[in-house]
């Protein structure tokens, strides 16, 4: 017993897994915006190079900030996606599931952007906090479209248990591919990616929240968004599109996940940097009344019985 | 509460030593003050002791963009001061090296301020277009930057028909990808939505700072110094000067991109009509005492040089003005009330050049002669690729 919950955390589909498959998700992502902008691009194990070296630099605590926020907050991001990540891959591959696990991971995939926001606001510098400032703003903004369009799918496949999304794919009916393309977005900004990377801004904040952190814990907040790499993507595509099983299935899911992801970094190069007003104007006048229209029609779908709705 | 927010010394803005102090109140600028003199290099005094032969060696390294700019306001700065007449050839091969230069520094620009709005695709896009010209450049001069053609009374070098023939199917092909850049950067409603109205520069504002070049036609002043005192052959070429009426940034990306495909038509132009014959250098055998001016259109506005002779081989005094030295001042004007996001491309849409207004340190000869070879490797095997001869330089090196 001790051993597989042993295993489960840390080697599959825990800490290793996620760690793994999240250094060559970015690795794709690095390899195929190179390939958009007529560049080489990294090998494959530069990303596992970049978290390494940064493990073996100093870590620089700022005067003047909150020493111990400082320090804990980057653990926060990874700690949630760990466990977000277990959850996803356990309820597709073995089928183990709970009710509201899909709430459950949805609290824990706000970690992320909190940790960016207490850590920032913990340097005690003026841009750092500009950026957390930003980044709180962001989540404002995206936070409500990605409920909605949740709760459509919830509505759609009629539980709360990760494991009854897979039955169906949820994107195969109107409301349901309404739904994706909201939660699309939502990703994206959760990401932290174009257009909406606005915290980072490495021309105008110079890395905004991050700008004080170095060594380790700088290390923690790059392993906190190649997790989220593996783990945002795997959420669309386990409660949107019919998640994935073992075997055959297993090849299937990453497709749809490899999808999802390519999706993500087109949007990402293909677009400049948005205002945080206009992110916010985008989600909340873009995005949300079109995750709304798709809670409304699910709801509709669903009690008048016509499955494609 | 306002804060002040510090764009450089060392920031990833621009990759040059800036200070640009932004005041805000949460993410509204309420002023901003522009500090300069991080990268002063006493180019000025380096000048004073170099022949009138030697200078343009010399302010040809005040910026690596405006490489043709310094020398030829130096130049004509020079020729008025001695009333020296240029040879109309001479004329026309300095114009075609100037509209080239042109051209590179708009695609260099157009590729920056996308870096700086995060469009890194539009970055690296415009640079891999920018290439064509620099070829198109090495091919004409024998060098990608830094091109040594300039010397008061003509230039240092022939140009050979061949080459300037090889040259027209590349500046088609630059042609069309410069068009398709502009309708891509147009055609863009995320780009539209970040560049237009933002830090608008009314046309009374631009005409009381001085506003020069681009900065100054995207606001509807048509300052431009190749229409107003023609110098080269440009009141023999057919063109226009672009202008705008919306002063705002889209406007100055307009105007720019559009200047672009306007150097393009005039660099060919000059193709078909550059006299075969006739002398390069009227090889001026002295400066007579007193002081000339020279005005030159850069691709970032009017470049100033004055030079004053005493008669002897070599300026007493030599001053420059950069065009980036009279666009900072619209910061006051662009920058208030807009957001930092915004604020970025403001300061970065007048195409500030800190080396030209702060000038650097003068750079000694590399001894290592391995990359010197592999440079003019590079340039034969771009002379092979495009079908033409070899220069006479390197039949000199052959033997």
């Amino acid at each position: 017993m001790v051993g597989s919950l042993v295993f489960d955390f840390f080697v599959f589909p825990g800490l290793l897994f996620t760690l793994a498959a999240g250094i060559l998700a970015s690795w794709v992502v690095r390899k195929v915006s190179a390939l958009i902008q007529w560049r080489v691009g990294p090998p494959l194990l530069q990303p596992a190079y970049d978290i390494a070296k940064l493990f073996g630099k100093e870590n620089i605590i700022p005067k003047g900030g909150a020493e111990w926020s400082y320090i804990i907050a980057p653990l926060l991001g990874p700690a949630g996606l760990l466990l977000a990540s277990i959850i996803l891959v356990n309820s597709n591959y073995l089928g183990t599931s709970f009710i509201g696990d899909v709430i459950v991971v949805l609290y824990l995939l706000v970690l992320p952007a909190l940790s960016v926001v207490v850590g920032g606001m913990s340097t005690g510098n003026s841009l750092s906090a500009m950026g957390s400032n930003r980044e709180l703003r962001l989540m404002v903004s995206y936070e409500l479209p990605l409920l909605l369009a949740v709760t459509a799918a919830i509505v759609k496949s009629g539980g709360l248990k990760l494991a009854i999304f897979t039955a169906r794919p949820v994107a195969a009916s109107v409301s349901g591919a309404l739904g994706f393309i909201a939660a699309l977005l939502c990703i994206q900004a959760e990401l932290g990616f174009i257009p909406f990377d606005t915290p980072e801004a490495e021309t105008e904040l110079m890395g905004g929240p991050l700008i004080e952190y170095s060594g380790p814990l700088l290390g923690l907040y790059k392993i906190s968004n190649l997790m989220a790499l593996l783990v945002l993507p795997l959420f669309l595509v386990t409660v949107f599109l019919g998640g994935f099983s073992t075997g055959w299935g297993a090849l299937w899911g990453a497709i749809k996940y490899l999808l999802v992801l390519v999706g993500i970094i087109l949007i990402k190069n293909t677009n400049p940097r948005l205002r945080s007003d206009q992110a916010l104007k985008f989600f909340w006048y873009g995005a949300a009344p079109l995750a709304l229209i798709a809670l409304i029609l699910a709801v509709v779908g669903d009690l008048i019985g016509i499955g494609w709705v | 509460m306002a804060t002040t927010i510090p764009i450089g010394p060392y920031h990833p803005l621009q990759e040059e030593p800036e200070h640009y102090l932004l005041t805000v109140e949460e993410e509204e600028v309420i002023d901003v003050d522009v500090q300069i003199g991080y990268n002063h290099r006493g180019i000025e005094k380096l000048s004073e002791k170099k022949t009138f032969n030697q200078v343009p060696f010399l302010v040809e390294r005040v910026c690596g963009i405006c490489s043709h700019s310094h020398p030829y306001a130096y130049c004509l700065a020079v020729e008025d001061c001695g009333d020296i007449e240029v040879p109309e050839r001479a004329k026309y091969i300095r114009t075609l090296i100037g509209e080239l230069e042109r051209i590179h520094s708009h695609l260099l620009w157009a590729g920056l301020a996308g870096h700086f709005i995060g469009y890194d695709t539009v970055f690296m896009w415009a640079w891999k277009y920018r290439e064509d010209v620099l070829d198109l450049l090495e091919l004409l001069t024998g060098n990608r930057n830094a091109y040594a053609m300039m010397k008061p009374g003509g230039v240092q070098r022939e140009i050979k028909r061949e080459d300037l023939e090889g040259a027209r199917p590349k500046l088609e092909t630059l042609r069309e990808k410069s068009e398709m850049l502009y309708n891509a950067i147009l055609d863009d409603p995320v780009l539209k939505a970040r560049l237009e109205g933002v830090g608008v520069l009314p046309r009374e504002d631009a005409r009381a700072f001085g506003a020069l070049g681009p900065t100054s036609r995207a606001s509807g002043l048509p300052a431009d110094v190749r229409a107003d005192f023609p110098y080269g052959v440009y009141d023999e070429l057919d063109w226009k000067v672009i202008t705008r009426e919306d002063g705002d940034t889209l406007a100055r990306v307009e105007v720019r991109l559009l200047e672009t495909l306007e150097s393009i038509k005039m660099t060919e132009q000059i193709i078909d009509e550059i006299p075969d014959e006739g002398s390069i250098d009227s090889e001026p055998e002295n400066v007579p005492a007193g002081e000339g001016i020279g005005n030159y259109e850069a691709p970032r506005g009017e470049c100033f040089h004055y030079v004053q002779s005493d008669g002897s081989n070599r300026p007493v005094r030599h001053k420059i003005r950069a065009p980036t030295f009279m666009n900072f001042p619209t910061y006051k004007s662009t920058c208030k009330g807009e957001t930092v996001a915004d604020a970025t491309i403001i300061l970065a849409s007048v195409d500030p050049c800190y080396s030209c207004t702060e000038r650097a340190i003068s750079l000694k000869n590399n001894e290592d002669v391995d990359l010197l070879e592999l440079s003019q490797q590079k340039t034969a095997d771009l002379k092979q690729e495009y079908g033409v001869d070899k220069s006479p330089l390197e039949e000199v090196l052959d033997e």
